[in-house]
């Protein structure tokens, strides 16, 4: 059972189709998710399963299939609305951020919104200005939300089906470059917390919080400075809100020091709020300033070597590694 | 319409299939980073429609917008060189095949996302109104934007301030996979204008007459002063979505129907039949615009990449934190 290989897109679909057999009040909507099975195939074969009716294909009105999703979570059905990228959430921010994150609170906890908003989030090759976004940390600023980033098959099914079992309005990202890459995943259903973090490798000298894609190109960069001798501990919160800082914490006082790599932006970003916590609580700890290595702070351009330009990269986080741990005198000299 | 207006018509029509087809060759050799969406089938549209625009009326277009740009005035080479990511391309590279501009020609911006030039487009017109000129603003969107709050709500707004825009829809019959017939639940996507009190039109998008027809009593209507129209033009996407979708949600007998209503083969027809051109005239001018395109496309494949550097320009970090 353990050595069963699939790809992203296929264990977040596993966990959606588990969730829709096991629970009639599980849908999906959203343009082009119907027969065609969306754009990166994240459900194929439902109309062929579960019909038209559990898996709709939508006009492109993003505001409705959000707002839809609200509707219809407050009538006791489990929507999962596919808004596509992330990038064009923004038309439906109204209903994600002003309708399903307050209604429980607004009503005393009279209605609750059980709803998923899944997106794609993230660069991949040349998307251009706005097809790139990694918005995430919008999300998390709003009470009454919960963010969910995947960073790997395994945790995209069990956060999948932890999402959808959520009383409350989930977001759900799945990063594009993340979705054919293959892991081991169970075939059985299975559930991942919301809020507990992993740690993806144990290490002595630097904690480093890294999300989404970041947690791929982090691991390589820590595999990179071993042979320098640095000893590198990766945390993946795997989902931004609510976070675990315990395990952040834990880290940071046995390693201490801090490095968030984030492929957001770094103004009021996530790897602001994780340093500013870290802070906070564990001042007495930190044997060097925290420091964060985002995506510069620039749209993001549609030529290759520009893209590469402001983004990270395996090399790009082990020399800033280097540079916290003091072995490097060329730090990156950049708007970051 | 004068000779020369109808042989330009053709022009620039053979102009963007040409290019398109270029791009597509482009794109399977690996000189495109990204997809594209192409323009195959859809030429009588941006053609019919910008012959009538003067270089000072401006027009928003979409993800699918490399025909617009070269039907409002852009040189072939300075596009191609956009798509394939380049410096000498019209946003030297940081844009990219969905996001074009040249004010300098009105074109005010080729726009990704689904619906978001439309409130653009409305804009345009409300500057041309306050500036008191006579220009005219024109979006061009889908039959899947048409769905979007985004269209309501410019063509409420347009109407209501009786605002110079011309809203061309282009209905291709899909949005990305999904068949206009499974989105909107009404055959003809001019219907909609009555709802905003406004002028609507259908007219079939592959005859460039009836394209240039509608466009020109919309801008007659508009610089009048008249408010604003909607042309739904019927066509057809008669490749994928973008470049490596095989569409096959679709029959090839269905995409085999609408390529024989080609609307280049359609124009070169009538102006053969009424003696505007000559079969040689035919070959000339195709000759002709074959060697521009095999140019640009040279063009943008020599061009150098913008040096990385150059992403931090217009940039808008704190410039306090410039140097750690
Ligand atoms: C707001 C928004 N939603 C979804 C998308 C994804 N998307 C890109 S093109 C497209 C289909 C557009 O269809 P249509 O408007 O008919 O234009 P066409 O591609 O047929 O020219 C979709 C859904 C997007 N870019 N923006
Ligand atoms: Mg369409």
């Amino acid at each position: 059972m353990a050595d069963r290989r699939i790809r992203f897109v296929e264990a977040l679909r596993e966990g959606m189709r588990q969730e829709m057999e096991r629970d009639a009040s599980v849908f999906v909507m959203g343009e082009g998710v119907g027969p065609h099975g969306s754009c990166f195939k994240q459900t194929d074969g439902f109309c062929a399963q579960f019909g038209e009716d559990r898996c709709r294909d939508t006009p492109i009105s993003e505001q409705a299939i959000a707002g839809a999703a609200v509707g219809a979570a407050l009538a006791g059905m489990r929507p999962i609305a596919d808004l596509m990228w992330i990038d064009f959430t923004t038309l439906a921010t109204d209903q994600i951020c002003n309708q399903a994150a307050k209604l429980r609170y607004m009503s005393d906890g009279q209605v609750n919104v059980p709803a998923v908003f899944r997106a794609t989030t993230g660069r991949l090759k040349s998307n251009g200005a706005q097809h790139s976004g990694s918005w995430y940390s919008w999300y998390v600023n709003i009470p009454g939300l919960k963010v969910v980033v995947p960073s790997n098959p395994y945790d995209a099914k069990g956060l999948i089906i932890s999402a959808i079992r959520d009383n409350g309005p989930v977001v759900y990202l799945e990063h594009k470059m993340l979705l054919n890459v293959k892991g081991e995943v169970p075939e059985e259903s299975y559930t991942i917390p919301l809020g507990v973090a992993e740690v993806k490798k144990e290490g002595s000298d630097l904690t480093i919080v890294a999300t989404g894609y970041e947690v791929t190109d982090t691991m390589k960069a820590a595999a990179m400075v071993e042979a320098d001798g640095i000893s590198v501990e990766v945390i993946d919160p795997r989902t931004l809100m609510p976070y675990d800082s315990d395990t952040i914490l834990e880290s940071v006082r046995k390693t201490g020091r801090l490095l968030v790599v984030d492929e957001g932006f770094r103004y009021c970003g996530y790897g602001s709020e994780i340093i500013s916590m870290v802070v906070e609580n564990a001042m007495e700890c930190l044997k060097d300033r925290p420091r964060q290595f985002t995506a510069m702070h620039s749209t993001v351009p549609f030529s290759p070597p520009l893209e590469e330009y402001i983004m990270p990269s395996p090399v790009k986080i082990a020399n800033e590694i280097r540079v916290v741990m003091g072995k490097s005198l060329e730090p990156e000299v950049a708007i970051r | 319409m004068n000779r020369e207006m109808k042989i330009g018509l053709l022009e620039t029509m053979l102009k963007i299939r040409k290019a398109e087809l270029q791009l597509a060759v482009m794109f399977k050799n690996g000189k495109i980073p990204s997809g594209a969406h192409l323009y195959e089938g859809e030429e009588a549209i941006a053609a019919g429609v910008c012959a009538n625009l003067r270089t000072d009326d401006q027009i928003t277009s979409t993800h699918r917008g490399h025909g617009h740009c070269i039907a409002k005035g852009m040189e072939p080479r300075r596009m191609m060189a956009e798509v394939c990511a380049k410096s000498t391309g019209c946003c030297s590279g940081k844009g990219g095949t969905m996001h074009m501009f040249d004010p300098s020609i009105g074109v005010m911006g080729t726009i990704g996302i689904v619906g978001g030039g439309m409130p653009i487009a409305t804009g345009l017109g409300l500057a041309a109104k306050l500036q008191g000129t006579d220009r005219v603003a024109v979006s061009f969107f889908g039959d899947g934007a048409s769905n979007n709050g985004a269209f309501h709500e410019s063509l409420n707004m347009a109407s209501l301030w009786k605002l110079p825009v011309i809203y061309v829809c282009e209905n291709n019959q899909f949005a990305t996979s999904v068949s206009v017939k499974r989105s909107t639940p009404i055959e003809d996507i001019s219907v909609r204008a009555i709802g905003y009190g406004m002028s609507g039109v259908t007219v079939d998008g592959n005859k460039v007459d009836e394209t240039y027809a509608a466009a020109a009593d919309a801008v007659a209507r508009a610089r009048r002063g008249d408010g604003p129209t909607l042309i739904e033009c019927k066509t057809y996407r008669i490749r994928g979505h973008f470049e490596g979708d095989d569409a096959i949600y679709r029959s090839k007998e269905e995409v085999q129907a609408a390529r024989e209503r080609d609307p280049i083969e359609y124009w070169k027809n009538v102006l053969l039949g009424d003696g505007t051109i000559s079969e040689q005239d035919f070959i000339d001018l195709n000759e002709k615009i074959e060697q521009l395109i095999a140019q640009a496309a040279q063009f943008a494949d020599e061009s150098s990449y913008p040096t990385p550097e150059d992403a931090l320009k217009l940039c808008g970090g704190n410039p306090s934190l410039l140097v750690k």
